[in-house]
């Protein structure tokens, strides 16, 4: 049983009544406003856990929560592992090789053997759109989407939102621009919806292979602009985001290859000159250092690159706690 | 059944035959002998048809038994027991089975067990290439000779042009049609779903258009050069529908079918009602359900009668099979039980015209397959013929697939409502199913 006692160990910015009510956290698509600045308030309050000698609470203890890995991961594993034990709960990380077709045994089944062992929330990568949602159909477990194929990737959103609101306070009317293979990112998908509900201007860039036709919402949240002319769309832009492209693209045809798309698409000096002053510079990582991001950028003074990896811990601190309280009330 | 029967008081609509009318139709001897006003038949048995349309049974070009090599997603008795009560008196079974019907053996222990298990009448389509393989043609004309009534690879398209083109000219000798998947698997990559709006929110793989394009007017071309017969298997883009009527304009041998499911539904479907994503896998067919420009183009072409007929792709699967990831789904959908009222309800939203989607469901097929030649009064109500189907078009009704007949329950209509509803069937001259018309 989880313990919720504690809940003063964590700050008094905590003390209005809790609105969260969700089992899963599976996309960004359907969360409310309100939900987001919820998610924010709490995770700012997680940061400054983070900032004490003793970075730790129990808030989480008796909770066990399991780490459930079809796909390679060392970053975003390690910060829900980290983010887990900073509130005192109990992790468990299973890494399941290859897919669950082939192990022999379903996600259904997997997903069922971990809330019959006690496993309160599920944080889930796999390397197939969709998977966690049918995870989190069939238990009770609370299901966190930690990345599923190239659909979404709710937490890496949400903290690159953080990031952003940390740096510039509203996002209302703010440019972003995301750049890089943009038709294969969860990252970019989840990025849009937070960034949407957030009122910024959204444009995606790429070669015009790795583009959507567009990226509409399901409800009123609007779209964002496509354009394959990235000298033109920094213009003006507050946020620069560059993707991570992977190395197949070129394999598969989809680009000529990599000096090509270095030399429409890299994230480098000159192009940031074309946008807003101080434009932050961001990457959900691991970077190819030289290809989607030149080092100057990656580590120059604008760049919050570093920030996003230990503003995750908070915000996943912040979702695990949410939900986790959501579950026992 | 040597008996009588009389089905009066119902509107009879036998297309083959140009009759829209309210009369009575009589069997006897296992066949209809009289279609007329108020007949008398003192002493015959009744099925009260008032309210109901009354039809030649409905024949389906295209639909999978899974039997044999398949028997978990369905047999030849539980899948033609669901086509009886879809109102389907003649289906024609689709090669994807193991073995595959590739040589007349294969086929004659086919027809063993069809006479043995089936409740309607099944025709065998045999395979165009050995094994479905794609690589050697089968022996086409010994299928022929051993009562193929056409060829298909079924899912796999013949992806090699000059193999398309030779069995074009060989089944064209020996005068039945190729029956094909038309599609570029090249193009469709690791597609799922249609590409374009809703795979792009999704993150899956889509399978553009251009690929189902591509093929049929490749396979259009290598017709014309044949003068064989080529049917396009369940078109669903706009430009394919195009493609037909040009090619019908032409004067060359081409006809095509189109399924229930892309008549009702829309790439959508895989997004689900709610507003998260429902990755519905019962929702993944192939071809993908696509946009609803396309789905209103698939009306136009039936209303328009370019499209020949309406063929279910009926395709059971068992729940392990579709209860995954969706990029590991198996494409397909139980459709022999909804077909009727999925029609039913696009012709009572004003979109589909009724007496068109009856001939795209009797005397089409038969234009389409040659079939009269093999089965006197097929897809008529003419003396002689011995399936008529009874249906009350306005019955609403929701779908719950624990009452299917049919092996597979993978529909993504389950809790949807339709419109039409089966009453009475009689198969091969026999009173076959009737839950609750008949009066003594």
């Amino acid at each position: 049983m989880l313990e919720v006692s504690e809940r003063q160990a964590i700050g008094d910015d905590l003390e209005q009544p809790a609105r969260w009510s969700r089992k899963d956290l599976l996309d960004t698509d359907t969360l409310t406003v309100a939900e987001i600045d919820l998610i924010m308030e709490t995770a700012e309050a997680m940061r400054e856990v983070r900032a004490r000698p003793i970075s730790k609470v129990a808030t989480l203890r008796g909770a066990t929560v399991v780490t459930l890995f079809y796909e390679q991961s060392t970053r975003t594993r390690a910060s829900f592992e980290v983010a887990a034990k900073a509130l005192g709960a109990d992790v468990v990380n299973l890494t399941a090789s290859g897919s669950s077709v082939e192990k022999g045994e379903s996600l259904i089944d997997t997903v069922r053997t971990l809330e019959a062992v006690g496993a309160d929330l599920v944080v889930m990568r796999h390397g197939h759109s969709g998977a966690p949602y049918l995870a989190a159909r069939n238990t009770t477990a609370g299901v966190i989407n930690g990345g599923d194929g190239t659909h979404a990737h709710p937490t890496q959103a949400l903290l690159d939102l953080f990031t952003m609101r940390r740096r510039l306070g509203s996002l209302d009317g703010r440019k972003v621009v995301i750049v890089g293979d943009v038709l294969h990112s969860r990252v970019a998908r989840s990025n849009v919806w937070t960034l949407l509900a957030s009122g910024a201007e959204v444009v995606l860039c790429g070669p015009a292979t790795l583009l959507p036709r567009s990226l509409e919402s399901h409800g009123e949240r609007g779209s964002c602009t496509v354009s394959a002319n990235f000298d033109q769309a920094i213009e003006d832009a507050d946020v620069v985001m560059a993707l991570r492209i992977q190395k197949e693209r070129q394999a598969s045809g989809l680009i000529p290859s990599l000096r090509e798309y270095i030399s429409g698409y890299q994230v480098n000096g000159t192009r940031l000159e074309r946008a807003k002053p101080g434009a932050l510079v961001m990457h959900p990582g691991p970077m190819n250092e030289g290809i989607e991001i030149a080092p100057e950028v990656a580590h120059g003074v604008t760049s919050v690159i570093e920030e996003q990896v230990a503003n995750g811990v908070a915000v996943r601190m912040a979702v695990l706690y949410l939900m986790a309280t959501a579950r026992v009330q | 059944m040597t008996g009588q029967l009389l089905i009066a008081g119902g509107r009879v609509i036998d297309p083959a035959n140009g009759v829209d009318g309210k009369l009575d139709v009589l069997i006897e001897g296992g066949a209809v002998a009289a279609v007329g006003a108020a007949l008398s038949a003192p002493g015959a048995r009744r099925v009260d048809a008032h309210g109901c349309i009354v039809t030649p049974g409905f024949i389906d070009l295209h639909a999978h038994l899974r039997e044999p090599g398949f028997e978990q997603k369905g047999t030849i008795a539980t899948e033609t027991l669901a086509a009886l009560r879809g109102g389907f008196t003649t289906v024609c079974a689709m090669p994807n089975t193991m073995p595959a019907p590739d040589s007349a053996p294969v086929v004659a222990a086919l027809l063993e067990r069809i006479a043995r298990d089936a409740v309607v009448r099944v025709l065998p389509i045999g395979c165009v290439t050995r094994r479905r393989e794609g690589h050697e043609l089968a022996d086409l004309a010994e299928l022929a000779a051993a009562g193929c009534i056409a060829f298909s690879d079924d899912g796999s398209p013949v992806a090699d042009g000059r193999l398309m083109r030779n069995a074009l000219a060989l089944a064209g000798a020996v005068g039945l049609p190729i029956s094909e998947h038309s599609d570029d698997p090249v193009l469709n990559g690791d597609g799922v779903m249609h590409e374009g709006r809703v795979s792009e929110r999704l993150g899956l793989a889509g399978q553009p258009a251009a690929a189902e394009i591509a093929a049929i007017a490749r396979n259009i071309a290598l017709c014309e050069t044949t003068g064989g017969r080529l049917h396009i298997a369940h078109v669903s883009t706009a430009r394919s529908v195009e493609l037909v009527a040009d090619a019908k304009a032409r004067g060359l041998a081409v006809t095509c079918e189109v399924t229930p499911s892309h008549l009702l539904l829309t790439e959508d479907a895989v997004f689900g009602p709610g507003p998260e994503p429902a990755y519905d896998t019962n929702a993944r067919i192939n071809p993908p359900l696509r946009t609803e420009a396309d789905r209103r183009a698939l009306l136009r072409g039936v209303n328009d009668g370019v499209i020949d007929a309406i063929a279910t792709d009926h395709a059971p699967h068992a729940r392990e099979d579709k209860l995954c990831e969706f990029d590991f789904a198996a494409p397909g959908i139980s459709c022999f039980e909804t077909a009727l009222g999925s029609i039913g309800l696009v012709v009572s939203r004003g979109e589909l015209d009724f007496a068109r989607a009856l001939a795209a469901l009797t005397s089409g097929p038969v234009r389409v397959f040659g079939l009269a030649a093999r089965v006197p009064g097929i897809g008529t109500l003419s003396v002689g013929a011995r399936d008529v189907v009874v249906f009350d078009p306005e019955a609403r009704w929701t779908v719950d697939v624990a009452r299917f007949a049919s092996k597979g329950k993978n529909s993504p209509l389950q809790g949807h409502g339709l419109c039409g509803e089966i009453r009475a069937v009689v198969a091969g001259g026999r009173l076959a199913f009737a839950p609750e018309a008949v009066h003594a």
